[in-house]
């Protein structure tokens, strides 16, 4: 299915749900937040959070900052 | 004697080992950013929020050098130029991390970087809350400080200047203020440290902690310029609590004037 994630199209291999995004994307869900749809996904919700096409996804981590 | 030991900064049962928290932006790379730190001796940390980057798996992680078991990582706003977008960043932000700190920006101007303290004061409320512990980085104003105290802020930062500028304390008497009116939470200088007396001036003064990242991220020497930076707060911290003596306009002589010949 095609989704935005972090601004761009991506078209998701076989993943159907967040923790399954995450997996194919290689991210350690520990250390990032994800929103689907402006909404955020508790870390306890990522293997029942499905994807459907057109959602828009963003996965941010932390980077340097002051 | 009062000693390190037992004059711990503590906010919201959290007890710090260190007055001098660090930013972790602008380092060359991220083994300078740990060894900074390092010789910082800072246990307080901010980091920036931001999209991780998707195509690219083989970039280093920040955590991967400071490690969250062995540091308080505090998540900032910064960019935000709105409440939205820093009530966004903010839930983003704990929810990546492992804590409800968060070091709240926001930003109302590119030039300055000054706070918008109208903003600033909302998102402080809102935040507060749902149950964030919201440190507002603010302008040096004693009555915006004591608002956000009263809007639930857990602690104030001030900025000495404007952010990256290495000014230092520009309004020494508006943050004495502060720490005159502003009672029952930390006052924080935040943004604008330049070098070590700048940091030791702020802790004169009673501040209780300061935050500085491109004071030492921007020196020429980041590392030696940490280790700079957490003796001058040791130092500003113990010259407040002994009491420095008044300035006079006149000689005091030290030696005495019995036994001359």
């Amino acid at each position: 299915m095609k989704i935005r994630l972090n601004g761009d199209d991506y078209i998701t291999k076989a993943a159907s749900t967040v923790s399954e995004l995450l997996i194919e994307l290689d991210i350690n869900p520990l250390r990032v937040a994800v929103e689907l749809n402006m909404a955020i996904v508790k870390k306890a919700q990522y293997n029942s959070a499905a994807l459907k096409d057109g959602d828009n996804v963003e996965v941010v981590n932390f980077v340097g900052g002051g | 004697m009062e000693n390190a030991s037992n004059d711990k900064l503590t906010i919201a049962g959290v007890e710090f080992q260190s007055r001098l928290w660090v930013g972790t932006g602008k380092y060359k790379d991220f083994e300078q950013t740990k060894k900074a730190i390092e010789a910082s001796g800072a246990d307080m940390v901010t980091v920036a929020v931001r999209r991780v980057n998707i195509f690219d798996r083989k970039t280093p992680n920040l955590l991967d050098y400071i490690d969250p078991k062995v540091y308080k990582i505090l998540p900032n706003t910064a960019g935000c130029y709105n409440v939205e977008d820093a009530l966004r960043y903010a839930r983003l932000g704990r929810e990546a991390g492992i804590s409800d700190f968060v070091k709240l920006e926001v930003i109302g101007d590119d030039k300055t970087l000054f706070p918008d303290v109208c903003g600033l004061l909302k998102a402080t409320e809102i935040l507060a809350k749902e149950g964030f512990i919201v440190l507002p980085y603010s302008t040096d104003d004693p009555i915006i400080a004591q608002r956000l105290v009263n809007a639930g802020a857990a602690a104030v930062m001030p900025l000495g200047a404007p952010i990256g500028s290495g000014l230092g304390i520009r309004n020494p008497y508006n943050i004495k203020i502060i720490l005159e009116t502003v009672k029952g939470v930390p006052i924080i200088v935040d943004a604008g440290v330049g070098t070590a007396s700048d940091a030791a001036i702020a802790m004169e003064l009673g501040c209780d902690a300061v935050l500085i990242n491109t004071g030492i991220a921007g020196a020429t020497q980041p590392i030696m310029m940490a280790a700079a930076m957490k003796h001058a707060v040791i130092s500003g911290r113990f010259a407040y609590k002994a009491g420095r003596i008044a300035r006079r306009l006149y000689a005091a002589a030290s030696s005495p004037f019995d036994g001359m010949l």
